[in-house]
């Protein structure tokens, strides 16, 4: 659990980070949302340190985190950085190893955590671990980022904006496999992002900040229902909204009884892409089949737009 | 294209220059028309292997002692502890560049006696500067990001500096380096007015002689060993740069 408590961050006279109160519970993912220059970025590095609250406190499971030398506060929260940051001089896996080495690992264990990371990410350990950064894409390196943070198993993972770079199809991948990482070590993750919809996919809560106060701090479709100001609604986009709200929902929880013609859904699948199989391809409803292709109903046009509709 | 030229160029300047310390008779043909009144054409007074092992050994010396100092220097004054010394130990450093070395020389023959000392005091004061504020450069532009994600990593003050900081600084230290150690071969000739046993020697052998041959092989072999050493400290300095995908300065 990190408990945040009235932290405030001022430089000189403006306050970047303002009276700011959460509680995180463990093995979740909050997702830090908010304009450019709101003090996310801030309100992160707080949490390990690297920056150090004018006024407040941070618990990490009920430590005070001023209780702990930097240097191994640190080295036991993994830091995917805004940009990669990746050093320059050093091979894919040696950023990678960096954490791992300087928690005195064996050279066996740390090769095979590296060689398992960069198989995580879609990248051959053989033709990528012996590189240098410069000779990656830009998404190559994010996703080395990534990994970097995660080598030494953190409990805690902060992430700042890690899949800004990547293309939409490899984003939702690593948005994939990051959720997969959590659900298996029961990560506790904070991840920065402009995206709205990455945080409605990866949040369990979302913090929405401006400048450097928390405005709302709630469940996705909390969010989305009952936008705490103007602010927020604008940076729901009022125009999705229904959609986002949707795809929140996976398919197995709007089955109806009944039967329908043409392909059927699996009840995996967002609510959301239910709905737009079924507006594209001109159907009221269509079947709905389970893992093994067992038929367990229909989903309807009908049924999917009242679930859009504003929660009372 | 013809990879190869400049390769072969140094091989033959490094052939010939071995071949004239070593057996320096070979060539008193060619340097024989610049002398006069018989004349010796080749430098007698000594063993040019000798002498220009000694030179070697003087500027070694004077630069391993420089980068020392220099880097140290460079160092502390970029630590949060340090900064307030940044601005002093900039002027010390030019006042060691600005004074004439042949001044140096003057007032340390007095202190320290004559030989190679002076010379030492002179190239070290003399090679301080470039190797310093490369130093500077390089520790101060290191990309922010990459500094903080080494402090996001957990590591230390020292270790960012030994495992990040001043490798990435080191192209352009080395850069430093090789622009020091070319101007301490140059300078340190003029040890030999104060007794340092350098090449020196041969060149005031012959203005003193009036014997051109004899500077004419001083300067030659002194133009030789800077033109090598610093082929040879560019390639290195090109390979550490290569290593972080920046682009040389050629
Ligand atoms: N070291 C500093 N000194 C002074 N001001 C700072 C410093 N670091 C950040 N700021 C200011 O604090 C504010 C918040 O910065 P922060 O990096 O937290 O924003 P952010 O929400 O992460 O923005 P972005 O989405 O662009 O990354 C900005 O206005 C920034 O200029
Ligand atoms: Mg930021």
């Amino acid at each position: 659990m990190i408990e945040i408590e009235h932290v405030t961050k001022r430089y000189g006279d403006v306050a970047v980070v303002d009276d700011v109160s959460m509680v995180i519970e463990p093995r979740t993912v909050t997702v830090i949302v908010g304009t450019s220059g709101s003090g996310k970025t801030t309100l992160l590095r707080m949490i390990n340190r690297l920056v150090e609250p004018t006024s407040g406190t941070i618990r990490l499971d009920g430590v005070d985190n001023r209780t702990v030398p930097g240097p191994q506060l640190r080295r036991s929260i993994g830091y995917a950085i805004q940009g990669h940051g990746l050093f320059p001089h050093r091979t894919v896996a040696q950023n990678i190893a960096t954490v791992p080495s300087l928690l005195g690992w064996d050279a066996g264990r740390i090769r095979a955590r590296v060689d398992e990371l960069l198989s995580l990410f879609q990248l051959d350990p053989a033709a990528f671990g012996a590189r240098y950064p410069h000779e990656l894409s830009g998404g190559q390196q994010q996703r080395v980022g990534v990994a970097r943070a995660l080598a030494a198993e953190p409990n805690v993972l902060l992430m700042d904006e890690p899949f800004g770079a990547l293309d939409p199809i490899i984003r939702t991948k690593a948005q994939e496999d990051l959720l997969a990482i959590q659900r298996r070590f029961g990560t506790t993750i904070i991840l920065v992002t402009h995206d709205m919809e990455e945080a409605v996919h990866l949040g369990d809560r979302i913090a929405v900040m401006d400048a450097g106060r928390l405005i709302q701090y709630a469940i996705p479709a909390e969010i989305l229902a009952r936008p705490a100001n103007d602010f927020v609604e604008t940076l729901v986009g009022a125009s999705d909204r229904p959609f986002k709200l949707l795809s929140l929902g996976a398919v197995r929880d709007a089955v109806e009884p009944g039967e329908a013609e043409g392909a059927a859904i699996g009840d995996e699948a967002t609510q959301r892409d239910a709905l737009a199989e079924l507006l594209w391809s001109g159907r009221a409803a269509m079947p709905v089949t389970d893992d093994e292709g067992r038929a367990l109903g229909r989903v309807t046009v009908n049924g999917l737009v009242k679930r859009a509709a504003r929660p009372a | 294209m013809r990879a190869w030229l400049p390769l072969f160029l140094r091989l033959c300047v490094l052939a010939l220059l071995v071949a004239f310390l070593v057996s320096p008779q070979v060539f008193e043909p060619l340097l024989k028309p610049l002398t006069q009144n018989g004349a010796p054409a080749i430098y007698n007074q000594g063993s040019l292997l000798s002498l220009a092992l000694q030179h070697l050994r003087t500027v070694a010396i004077a630069t391993v002692a420089a980068i020392v100092v220099a880097v140290s220097l460079a160092i502390l004054v970029t630590r949060p502890a340090g900064v307030e010394f940044l601005p002093l130990s900039r002027s010390l450093v030019n006042i060691g560049q600005t004074f004439p070395p042949v001044a140096v020389l003057a007032l340390a023959v007095p202190a320290v006696g004559f030989g190679e000392k002076p010379t030492l005091i002179a190239l070290f004061l003399y090679g301080l500067l470039p190797i310093f504020e490369n130093a500077l450069t390089g520790l101060t532009t290191t990309p922010a990001n990459v500094v903080e994600a080494a402090r996001g990593a957990g590591m230390t003050g020292w270790q960012r500096l030994l495992r990040v900081e001043l490798p990435l600084s080191l192209p352009i230290i080395l850069a430093g380096i090789r622009l020091s150690v070319v101007i301490s071969l140059a300078t340190a000739t003029i040890g030999s007015t104060v007794a340092a046993k350098t090449l020196g020697e041969v060149i005031i052998a012959g203005l003193l002689s009036n014997n051109l041959a004899f500077v004419l092989q001083g300067g030659l072999i002194v133009a030789a060993l800077a033109v090598l050493i610093y082929d040879a400290l560019s390639a290195l300095e090109r390979m550490a740069a290569r290593r972080m995908g920046q682009v040389s300065a050629e």
